[in-house]
């Protein structure tokens, strides 16, 4: 031992100790935090210090550490109760009392961390007290009181306050400055009463921009920036002036500058729809300011510009040029956020303009590499985009030995960045499947496995070599899935993709595997697989036949359930239709069903819709009156249409190219989910319009008044086969009036409606919404033509008092005019998508085609497609709603049915011209006289 | 010599400081009171309605006085029984000219006393504002308060004019013989 070799002296001792002490150091550290364990009540007690003054007086440090004890349970999500915080909060404001500087900041911090779970009137009481503060000698009381004063004081106060905060704003202190314009943002936000005093600061504002201090030139930007937004000509005429004399010392201002710059460009070329050719001066101004930004000798605002060069909106190769160099040195950086950034934005320069960044090649294989797997697998993915063919095997070579070191998230990324290289280069396809089967094999969680199945299936639909090498590579993948939804999934494809290939037998193997070995779940889709084998390959009927028995006596009633229909299904079909494998002339016959067989029938046709969709129609049906007394046979035809959940119109820049200011979001889509609710129950809870039968389509509520109005209106349009029933709803917004007996006044000339019948609403109260109804007679004797209607809302307006809500004053008749009603064709038609619109179309035939050819005046192919959409009230199959390449003619597919259940489809084209757009229409039905009428659907 | 006296003196008084409310209704001229104890200059301050409160600390006659001047208003006087524990003294202030309000200032009056916190308080009233034209005099405000009915507790009236200067420092001079009188005794 060694301490025994030394003989025993104070120094040796002293020695030991230390050794000692420095071994425990670590572990005292540690656990020790002075505020663990802080019991609520205990800091309560506590507080009773602040009401006496001679403790208050003596010792302000105690006083400090109660606070931040406060603080720090109120952190820690211990709440308080009202009566507490009360308490606590007039204790707190007894500390006003003392003069000391370090508790009087205490005091702020907690009034501020309070002020917004306090009642508004209890927090008033500080005002003064702050005010006081704000015209302090002591700067940093100055400072701080404007901050918390911003958080308690409204509008009307704050003009009481307004000369003082003007004051701040020019304060020669730069922190007092700093607050004050910091709290004016904050005042801007708050309401737009106190908006409109801060607007008036704006010369003071002007002042803050030109101080010596980098913070204050900030914030005042920002105030600035913030009082002007929605005012384009003020922002342009900040950004240029500043962007020119280049006063601006603060990097984080040159920072904003840069950004509003670039919101500056990117909202004129999407005014000019999309065409930026630089010409404009406001876009060359810009870009030669950001182009000057790029050497600028702060690191953060030459990032920025290249970002924003990278981002803009289709800016051209050399323009880009720039920025992606400077990108590229920042490659090389120390530091890894920098690095990160860099890699970031190149690759999103990647996504739209490969060639741009093919030059740093180098620079991204050597961040492979990097510590950081985040810029790895970003320097990964760019490759991927950016690499030439040739260097796919090298790519994918050093991946397969970067994908065990990354988490799941990463490899996801990847993935994907693989399916779309092969997307890319399809003669690299064996290579690349084979990457994704192997990674597939590997560990993983289930959303890394399901996106390379997905990748992998999405790859067969696409390309159809890949098709069998795919399936064999999932076959192989459920022999020991875990994951019983991925099983699941395969399976179903194997089945419907399994039969057509050259060697559908060696299929069975692997599902017959599953029904051996799998769970309940997969070996009901197990047999559902083997079924369709079964009734697409009538040479292994037999053979699957005998399997299938084996699953009659499964322990699972879903397996049993569908086991025994495909027995069933496939002893008739052999006893119908049996195959021999050569034909009458001893060819081998052809192993495909006969068109009469009843397994392929049975077991491959789809249902004709969707389940949600089976499910709501049949839902519509039972809430029809009287629908589930009648003698009529339901069937498929029968069964009312249901259309399309209408999805929210994608917002324009979806792209993300306007995302420029980092975190805002695309127009957030407040599109919550639709209610399920059927539409027309309104109509079946009324006994008078039973007789009208059933509502064909109820169209979505059009707005007749402005929202803000007295009387809001919405109408929706109810169709029945020969009438249509326009029900109006109507919010009483008054809170001193009652509306009753509510009806509409329908005024117009309609060759084809007459009004035959209203139902008066009988009374509406403040705030309720309440419907009348006025039933048109259709006549069905003569075609469909656009019909308008001027519209008058009558009622009895009867007074009340707000408060009781009982009956005062007079009450008088009142007419109300609300927006002209329109009735198109379109409204005659149900958006319902019929599937496989190819075969719809050809089965269609042309016996009743109508083409016609029409000029239009839109700007953009694309908003020609969404106004043809809409002018039809068709629904878009295919995925034709959206415009892939807007210099080429755009092919339109659109179905829907007609009222009287007539299914209608509409191929269009749609082509830009040098003046507008031409637009080229095939309506085929199975009435010709639909078929014109619904071509007329264009204005 | 003097420091001596003083270090003495607050020695003798635990260096307790004497703790004032100033109440009353607003636009009584508490604040104005306040500042003008404070500064002892000549000009009165220009003072805003009081959102809150003000407190300052003050020396008279050796006597230290932490003194709080809440807000008159309506909204803010049920804010006052917050700061009612450990009051030594309370000023209520009272517009002299402002008869039409004597009655809301007497009710205003007849509830703080009654609060438990308050019931070892000495109460000084000033009947503010004498240089206005038609002030009612002490022995008047006196009556319109109720004064003569106060039971249990030290209290006295003093005619004042904030904006003059006048009558403050004899109130004063009543608070400080009665307290040096309690810390006597």
């Amino acid at each position: 031992m060694s301490q025994s070799e030394e003989p025993l002296t104070t120094a040796g001792l002293m020695r030991e100790i230390t050794v000692l002490k420095e071994k425990f150091k670590g572990e005292d550290e540690e656990t020790y935090s002075p505020y663990a364990d802080l019991e609520k009540a205990t800091v309560l007690q506590e507080c009773r210090i602040f009401h006496d003054s001679k403790a208050v007086r003596e010792s302000p440090r105690k006083c400090c550490t109660t606070i931040t004890k406060l603080l720090y349970i109120v952190a820690q999500g211990e709440s308080l109760t009202s009566a507490e915080l009360i308490d606590v909060f007039f204790g707190v404001t007894k500390l006003f009392q003392s003069k000391d500087a370090s508790l009087r900041r205490m005091v702020y911090l907690f009034i501020k961390e309070v002020a917004e779970s306090c009642d508004r009137g209890d927090v008033i009481i500080v005002t003064q007290s702050l005010t006081k503060d704000m015209n302090s000698d002591t700067d940093l009381y100055r400072s701080n009181a404007i901050r918390v004063l911003a958080r308690i004081v409204d509008a009307g106060m704050l003009g009481a306050i307004e000369r003082y905060i003007k004051q701040a704003i020019v304060d020669r202190h730069p922190l007092v400055s700093s607050s004050a314009l910091i709290s004016a943002s904050h005042f801007f936000e708050s309401s737009p009463e106190s908006a409109n005093i801060v607007r008036r600061w704006l010369n003071e504002a002007q002042t803050a921009l030109q101080s010596p201090h980098e913070m204050v030139q900030y914030h005042a930007l920002s105030l600035l920036y913030q009082i002007k937004k929605h005012d384009r000509l003020g922002v342009s005429k900040l950004v240029t002036q500043l962007s020119k004399n280049g006063s601006l010392k603060s990097p984080l201002a040159t920072i904003s500058l840069i950004r509003y710059t670039s919101k500056l460009m990117h909202d004129e070329a999407r005014e000019n729809s999309g065409v930026s050719d630089g010409s404009s001066e406001l876009a060359r101004a810009g870009y030669s300011f950001l182009e000057g930004s790029l050497r600028h000798r702060n690191e953060m605002v030459i990032y920025e510009a290249a970002r924003a060069i990278c981002n803009l909106p289709g800016v051209e190769p050399q323009d880009l040029a720039p920025g992606v160099t400077v990108l590229q040195l920042f490659l090389s950086s120390p530091r890894p956020t920098v690095r990160y950034a860099a890699m970031k934005t190149l690759s999103e320069v990647a996504m739209l303009a490969p060639m741009a960044v093919v030059k740093c090649n180098e620079d991204i294989e050597v961040l492979i590499s990097d510590t950081n797997r985040s810029i790895a697998t970003l320097a990964i993915t760019t490759l991927l985009k950016t690499g030439s063919e040739s260097s796919v095997d090298r790519l994918m070579k050093q991946i397969s030995s970067f994908m065990n070191d990354i988490q799941d998230e990463f490899k996801i990324i990847i993935v994907k960045a693989v399916k779309d290289l092969v997307m890319k280069y399809p003669g690299k396809q064996r290579i690349l499947i084979g990457f994704l089967s192997n990674i597939l094999r590997e560990e993983g969680g289930f959303e890394f496995k399901k996106s390379i199945v997905n990748a992998i299936m999405f790859l067969m639909d696409a390309i159809p070599e890949t098709k069998e090498n795919g399936l064999i590579q999932l076959c192989e993948f459920i022999e020991d899935s875990d994951f019983t939804a991925l099983s699941t999934i395969i399976l179903h494809m194997i089945g419907n993709l399994g039969p057509d290939t050259p060697n559908p037998a060696r299929y069975i193997r692997f599902i017959y595997n599953r029904v051996i070995l799998e769970n309940s779940q997969v070996r009901a889709a197990a047999v559902t697989a083997l079924a369709k084998f079964g009734a697409k390959v009538p040479s292994l009927r037999e053979s699957i036949l005998t399997l299938l028995q084996r699953s009659l006596a499964d322990e699972d009633d879903e397996v049993r359930d569908r086991s025994n229909i495909a027995v069933d299904v496939l002893k008739r079909a052999i006893a119908e239709n049996d195959y021999s494998a050569l034909d009458e002339n001893g060819d081998p016959a052809p192993d495909v069903p006969t068109s009469s067989d009843s397994a392929a029938f049975l077991l491959l046709e789809p249902l004709p819709m969707s389940f949600s969709q089976l499910e709501r129609s049949l839902k519509q049906y039972s809430n029809a009156p009287g629908a589930l007394e009648s003698a009529e046979p339901l069937s498929f035809n029968t069964l009312p249409v249901v259309e399309e959940v209408v999805e929210v119109a994608p917002v324009q820049d979806s792209n993300g190219s306007s995302n420029i200011m980092g975190a805002s979001s695309p127009l957030a889509s407040s599109a919550a989910a639709p209610p399920a609710a059927d539409p027309a129950a309104d109509i079946y809870a009324i006994p008078e319009l039973a007789h009208l039968g059933r509502v064909f389509r109820s169209s979505p509520p059009v707005e007749q008044t402005e929202s803000e109005t007295e009387y809001v209106v919405k109408c929706i349009k109810h169709i029945f086969n020969e009438h249509v029933v326009l029900q109006f709803k109507v919010q009483n917004t008054v809170d001193s009036q009652r509306l009753d007996n509510v009806t509409m006044a329908l005024e117009g000339e309609s060759e084809i409606l007459t009004v035959s019948g209203e139902i008066a609403c009988e009374s509406i109260p403040y705030g309720e919404t309440g419907s009348c109804f006025t039933v048109l007679d259709r006549d069905v004797s003569v075609g469909i033509a656009p019909s308008a209607f001027t519209c008058e809302l009558h009622f009895t307006a009867v007074g009340v008092d707000p408060m009781s809500g009982e009956e005062e004053g007079d009450s008088y008749e009142e007419e109300y005019a609300v927006e002209d009603l329109e009735i198109a064709t379109s409204d005659f038609i149900a958006k319902v998508n019929l599937g496989n619109f190819r075969n719809s179309w050809e089965q269609m035939g042309n016996e009743c085609e109508v083409l016609e050819k029409f000029a239009l005046s839109f700007k953009s192919t694309e908003e020609a497609v969404e106004n043809v959409i809409n002018y039809f009230g068709m629904s878009a199959c295919d995925g034709t709603a959206t415009v892939k390449n807007p210099s080429k003619p755009h092919m339109l597919h659109l179905s829907g049915v007609f009222v009287g259940s007539k299914p209608v489809m509409v191929r269009a084209q749609v082509g830009k011209t040098a003046d507008g757009v031409v637009l080229k229409v095939a309506v085929r039905s199975e009435d010709a006289d639909v078929s014109r009428q619904v071509a007329d659907c264009i204005r | 010599m003097g420091i001596f006296m003083s270090r003495l003196f607050s020695s003798l008084f635990g260096g307790r400081e004497v703790r004032i409310l100033i109440l009353g209704l607003d636009n009584a001229g508490k604040t104005t009171i306040l500042y003008r104890l404070q500064n002892e200059s000549d000009e009165a301050i220009q003072t805003i309605p009081t959102i809150g409160f003000n407190v300052e600390t003050l020396q008279y006659k050796n006597i230290k006085f932490q003194v709080w001047d809440l807000g008159g208003q309506t909204s803010i006087r049920p804010y006052w029984r917050c700061y009612y524990p450990n009051t030594d003294a309370i000023i209520f202030v009272v517009d002299s000219a402002d008869t039409e309000r004597l009655a809301v200032a007497r009710q205003e009056l007849t509830a703080m006393l009654q609060e438990e916190e308050l019931s070892s308080s000495i109460l000084l009233v000033f009947a503010n504002k004498q240089d206005q034209k038609g002030a009612l005099n002490a022995q008047q405000i006196s009556e319109g308060l109720g004064l003569p009915e106060v039971r249990g507790r030290q209290w006295s009236i003093q005619e004042t004019s904030a904006l003059k200067g006048k009558g403050l420092f004899e109130g004063f001079d009543w608070l400080v013989t009665c307290i040096k009188g309690a810390q006597e005794g």
